[in-house]
């Protein structure tokens, strides 16, 4: 019953968990620990942890980018440490201003920006050649790499790809909470509404309806629970009670069910969905079109509302200037 | 405790959590829709903490006739004024010390006293009587020539100055931030100021309200070539947006339908009324503000820390109110500060030239120049006086 519960109230103690055998002869950490309150919401067994070479030169480089953005957000007040933590979620690391387009500015002026962002996309990318060969070290599919590298995808048009093709750095989101938030606003107002981007668009339903998937499946799991419904792979090879109950209830419900397999399928292809198109939509902005709302107009889908009379000035024969 | 124990605690606090939310303006709201439903185009304003616009203090007299003798004919020398009676001379001199002698000016500039020289009211040796009379004819050439923005209601000095010598809401240059060094730069942004909203937009909307700094940024065309400005154009020109909703106390959609924020045909034909506004205020600071630069005394609160002068935005006229004071009109007891004075007729004798006056608004876009027109002759005089003020400004007080 302690399934239905926000937190695991059955917790495994004995001798840890090492897994299977790995393919390549890396060394690997052997030091485990059993932590009671982590068993709460987790596994209760912490490690063994593999770092390797990757690991180590992609935190590295995470820390540096970490360091940078926090350093400068620091001297950007003074290096008050009281009004450092108050306006913390105002400050920012800007990109280089327009007039700088592609080149290297002096470090105050954009080019600490340039500087974390190389060191914040290495250790990314780092850590995408990290999960992709550990998956491949344990026999496993590289589902987990490729589902991160849509994620990537996403950052990378944000900061490397579209600033590139626009010829300006400072097409590129700035490092802090506030500020890339107002940039994303000032975004969709620049290229005319985000909103009637139809990769946008596209980008929500995946969003949303992967929402809606791992609420459905997170559901139908802890609602079998009882009957051993979360041992997934065993469900799939030996059916028992749980799985045939929760297949049930959807075609009772809905009429029809994905399979214990496939809707783990569902669930990985919406959420690699989300940022792919995500993606292809803000890479459109500015390098093929210029403002969505015309575009949504002339492909007939925004909504026409009548005319208010209200006109650009600037069209009216004598108007100030 | 057992299960059925635990339930009603359980679900109190879930009752409970709504309270997190106590930082909401929680309190009656009247809402007024504006556009097309399913557009959002609403005012929404909290009953509780609903500005009052304030009550104009009425006329000295109610004006009977504007017949009767010239002003000009008792005072020869006047320059704006002299075409009208002197009894509406005299009671608009009496409604301009109401509306800008402050009540607790010491003795000697009381009244009258304020702008003139008691001894000799043609005078002009009281730097307040030049500004008045520039403020004059900046007065008659928005009720004039801006009647897109202010309509019939017109401004009279009360819808700035409320009674008091320096308006409440104005603006002047900052001194630069170095771009040079990291180190206390916030790039004119990133701080939280009630003029962007308390949002991290860049916090020098005030830029565009002398010269003439694009506003427009969203794309002009459905493929890119016609727009070159980028995003950061967009975070000041929404900073600016922030500051106009705040002043005018609304929201976007009292102007906008965010359908398309660039659209003229269903935004409100407010956008027009507020194009012409931002418009009216930079010629109100470039042709009669600015220019008084070297009329100023130094060290009265009348120049900012760069030695220009207070300037004016939409919240200096409308504090809060979409329509300042309410809509309340003053003109009709002060016909006189709707028509064009004889000043107009006059060519003005030397050809204005631009000097970079006040210092500058450092933004991330680089540097947008502060352009006061003012007569050439000054413009050394100028340039010792903004000395003065600096390097005042640069030594610590005491």
């Amino acid at each position: 019953m302690g399934y239905q519960n926000i937190f695991t109230q059955v917790q495994l103690s004995g001798p840890p968990e090492m897994g299977p055998p790995a393919r390549d002869s890396d060394p690997r950490g052997t030091s485990t620990t059993q932590n009671y309150w982590l068993g709460k919401v987790l596994n209760a067994q912490l490690g063994p942890i593999y770092l390797g070479p990757l690991g180590v030169a992609s935190l590295i480089c995470g820390f540096l980018a970490f360091e940078i953005i926090g350093l400068n957000m620091w001297a950007s007040v003074g290096w008050d440490p009281i009004q450092f933590v108050r306006q913390f979620f105002w400050l920012a690391l800007e990109p280089p201003s327009a007039e700088y387009g592609l080149s290297i500015p002096p470090l105050a002026e954009g080019g600490w920006w340039l500087m974390a962002g190389f060191f914040l996309t290495t250790s990314i990318l780092l850590w995408w050649l990290r999960t992709y060969r550990r998956a491949v070290a344990l026999g496993m599919g590289t589902h987990v790499a490729w589902a991160f590298a849509s994620a990537i995808f996403l950052y990378l048009v944000l900061g490397l790809i579209r600033p590139v093709l626009m010829g300006s750095w400072s097409e590129a989101v700035p490092f802090g909470i506030f500020p890339h938030l107002d940039w994303t606003a000032a975004f969709s107002i620049r290229y005319g509404n985000l909103f009637y981007n139809p990769f946008h668009a596209l980008s929500i339903v995946f969003l949303y309806g992967s929402v809606l998937l791992f609420a459905m499946h997170g559901a139908t799991i802890l609602a079998v629970g009882r009957y051993g419904g979360e041992r997934e792979l065993e469900q799939i090879t030996d059916r028992g009670t749980a799985a045939e109950r929760a297949a049930l209830f959807w075609r009772w419900t809905m009429g029809f069910n994905a399979s214990m397999e496939s809707i783990h399928r569902w669930a990985w292809w919406f959420a690699v969905l989300t940022t792919l198109t995500g993606g292809i939509g803000i890479l459109l902005s500015g390098t093929v079109v210029d403002n969505w709302y015309l575009f949504a107009q002339q492909n007939g889908y925004a909504p026409m509302y009548p005319a208010t009379g209200a006109v650009d000035p600037l069209s009216v024969p004598g108007a100030a200037q | 405790m057992n299960r059925q124990a635990r339930r009603p605690v359980a679900i109190a606090i879930l009752l409970a959590l709504p309270l997190l939310l106590a930082g909401c303006e929680l309190g009656p709201k009247e809402t007024t829709q504006y556009g097309p439903r399913g557009t959002g185009m609403e005012q929404v304003v909290n009953l509780n903490i609903k500005q009052d616009p304030g009550i104009p203090p009425p006329s000295a007299y109610q004006l009977e006739t504007r017949e009767g003798q010239r002003a000009r004919e008792i005072y020869p020398e006047l320059k704006v004024l002299g075409d009208i009676s002197v009894e509406e001379f005299g009671l608009l001199m009496a409604n301009i010390t109401t509306w800008v002698v402050p009540a607790d000016a010491p003795a000697a500039e009381q009244g009258c006293n304020y702008c003139h020289n008691p001894d000799n009211m043609a005078s002009y040796e009281k730097y307040t009587k030049t500004v008045a009379l520039s403020m004059l004819k900046m007065t008659q050439n928005i009720n004039l020539n801006w009647q897109q923005h202010v309509k019939q209601t017109g401004v009279t000095c009360y819808t700035c100055h409320r009674g008091k010598a320096i308006p409440e809401y104005s603006w002047s240059f900052e001194p630069d931030e170095d771009q040079t060094t990291i180190l206390g730069n916030k790039q004119g942004q990133n701080t939280p100021v009630q003029a962007v909203g308390w949002s991290s937009l860049p916090n020098d909307p005030n830029s565009y309200f002398l010269g003439d700094r694009e506003i427009k940024v969203a794309g002009r065309t459905l493929h890119p070539g016609a727009t070159t400005n980028g995003i950061k154009d967009a975070e000041h020109t929404f900073g600016l947006m922030m500051q106009i909703s705040g002043a005018l106390g609304v929201n976007c959609t009292f102007c906008h339908n965010t359908q398309g924020f660039q659209n003229w045909d269903v935004s409100r034909t407010q956008k027009m009324s507020a194009w012409h506004g931002v418009r009216m205020v930079r010629e109100a600071n470039a042709d009669y503000i600015q220019p008084l630069m070297a009329t100023f005394p130094v060290n009265m609160g009348r120049l900012g820390p760069m030695g220009d002068p207070l300037k004016v935005n939409c919240q200096t006229c409308h504090q809060a109110q979409s329509k300042p004071l309410g809509g309340v009109s003053m003109l009709a007891d002060n016909p006189a500060l709707a028509e064009l004075g004889a000043w107009a007729t006059v060519a003005p004798a030397q050809t204005p030239s631009a000097v970079i006056a006040g210092g500058t608004v450092r933004t991330t876009d680089g540097v947008v120049g502060a352009v006061a027109v003012v007569p050439a002759a000054t413009a050394a005089l100028l340039a010792d006086k903004v000395q003065a003020i600096r390097a005042a400004a640069a030594t610590p007080a005491g």
